[in-house]
């Protein structure tokens, strides 16, 4: 029997790329209300198998579910609004960041009220006497907080962050750690957040997934997996040795 | 002419490759090949158009522009190979893109029926609607590669195929047109088209040729505009797969 609250289920999923497997049978599930650190060295898969869980790209085996829902049941623009993706680096759309923000709901025929993208300044952190600088005057933090604004006024049901504090000084990406975990408690959403970094892991101090070359090595809270680890090559994982 | 300036025309040519080479541009052996082929290809017209001339069954021009279509498509269609299908979509914006206007001229009277008429226009037609519809298609696949992140963050706020495009499609019919649109702004100032220039040396009412240049030169630009708009719409839409994603590999 499925969890009642289980938003996203990822069973023995598979992407393959050029004949080469990227990442190979991973399950995994995802609650709401949960942030779920996925951890890995670079190139190990993990941005890829966010597009996989957007639909940028396609699985080679395995089944996602949305909500007990097969995803090859429900429309590509339907899913991308639903499993909502920042990008490690994202584009710059042309406009202002009011009209930055709208284009998800536009791109829907929805218009967005004046008042709901100020709350969603608010919402991530972004001052709200920007609402009409052009995007491109952004700074790269502004330019996060901003992606991540466009993603939830689509209102999705699931969170991907790739990233979401790479090329951010220190304090900016403590700024954006309590900004999500802010946003984790205020929505109710899940949260699916990929990085490379052991610390940032420690620091959400939440379930963890580690993968690496491919394949997931652990599943559990990442205190607990750095005490006991008994597992050989989750040791050299965390001792840096991918 | 004396084939002996032709020949020392040829200089020309080799001063480019020569170029080429000190720059180290790696276009010589095209340029060679290029220059060869037209060579080849223009001897091998003038004997078929002398017999062709002699002709005067629409089913043969037909053909014979039919296969300028397809000759066209090829080299057009090579511009954006990156896009799956494009030898056809090359194809179909050609020919809708020069049969419409050339029809259409030819229903008012500007060009008459017969070969000595429909071949040579016929070809500077398509040779139009080639150009472009290789550099609509080139400035595509360019586009889509520098505006790949775009593109995805578009689809990936749920954006159709048509939404996530919008940025591409109008460069690209945009660069399509540009060669016409220069033309027609420099006609009579930067230089004297050839059909013109032709009727003048030939006798010919300078106002007469005006009008007739006219006609030819907005048919030209109406060749310009749907072939762009034809291979721009079709092209698009096959840089995407059924699942909204972009199919076209990153450069």
């Amino acid at each position: 029997m499925k969890p009642v609250n289980s938003l996203l289920k990822v069973c023995g999923v598979s992407f393959s790329r050029d004949g080469k497997f990227i990442f190979k049978n991973i399950s995994f599930e995802l609650f709401a209300g949960e942030i779920l650190i996925l951890l890995g060295p670079s190139g190990c898969g993990k941005t890829s198998l966010l597009r996989c869980l957007n639909r940028l790209e396609s699985v080679a085996e395995g089944e996602i579910f949305l909500q007990g829902v097969p995803i090859s049941r429900i429309t590509s623009p339907d899913l991308r609004r639903r499993v909502g993706m920042v990008f490690q680096t994202s584009a710059d759309l042309l406009g202002t960041v009011e009209e930055s923000i709208s284009v998800g709901p536009s791109l829907n025929q929805q218009k967005i009220s004046a008042h709901a993208v100020t709350s969603l300044m608010e919402k991530v952190g972004l001052d709200t006497s920007l609402r009409n600088r052009k995007v491109s005057g952004l700074s790269t933090g502004e330019h996060q907080r901003l992606s991540l604004a466009q993603v939830l006024a689509n209102e999705p049901q699931v969170l991907m962050l790739d990233e979401p504090t790479s090329g951010l000084d220190p304090t900016a990406v403590l700024t954006v750690e309590n900004l999500v975990q802010k946003l984790n408690a205020s929505l109710k959403t899940g949260i699916l957040l990929v990085t490379h970094d052991i610390n940032q892991a420690v620091r959400f101090n939440s379930r963890t997934l580690v993968l690496a070359n491919g394949e997931i090595l652990a599943d559990g809270n990442i205190q607990e997996l750095i005490n006991s680890s008994q597992n050989l090559q989750l040791q050299k994982f965390f001792q840096g040795q991918f | 002419m004396e084939n002996q300036a032709l020949v020392f025309s040829y200089i020309l040519v080799m001063g480019t490759i020569g170029l080429s080479w000190l720059n180290q541009m790696h276009l010589e052996k095209e340029i060679i090949l290029s220059s060869l082929r037209a060579t080849g290809q223009l001897i091998v017209a003038g004997f078929l158009l002398t017999v062709i001339f002699e002709i005067e069954q629409i089913e043969i021009f037909s053909f014979i522009l039919l296969f300028m279509c397809l000759v066209a498509a090829r080299i057009s269609g090579g511009r954006g190979k990156e896009i799956p299908s494009s030898y056809s979509i090359a194809f179909v914006g050609i020919l809708i893109g020069s049969l419409l206007p050339f029809t259409l001229l030819c229903i008012v009277g500007v060009i008459q029926m017969g070969a000595r008429f429909m071949i040579p226009l016929g070809g500077m037609v398509i040779g139009n609607s080639m150009k472009a519809s290789s550099v609509a298609l080139n400035r595509l696949v360019a586009e889509v590669g520098h505006q790949r992140s775009q593109i995805e963050t578009l689809l990936s706020l749920g954006a159709s195929v048509r939404q996530a495009a919008r940025t591409v499609i109008t460069p690209a019919i945009k660069a399509g047109l540009i060669p016409t649109l220069d033309t027609m702004k420099s006609v009579g100032l930067v230089h004297l088209p050839g059909i013109m220039t032709g009727y003048i040396i030939a006798g010919g009412d300078p106002m007469t040729a005006v009008k007739f240049q006219l006609a030819i030169i907005y048919m030209l630009a109406g060749t310009s505009g749907l072939t762009c708009l034809v291979v721009t719409l079709m092209a698009y839409k096959k840089c995407f797969n059924k699942q909204l994603q972009l199919r076209l590999l990153e450069s």
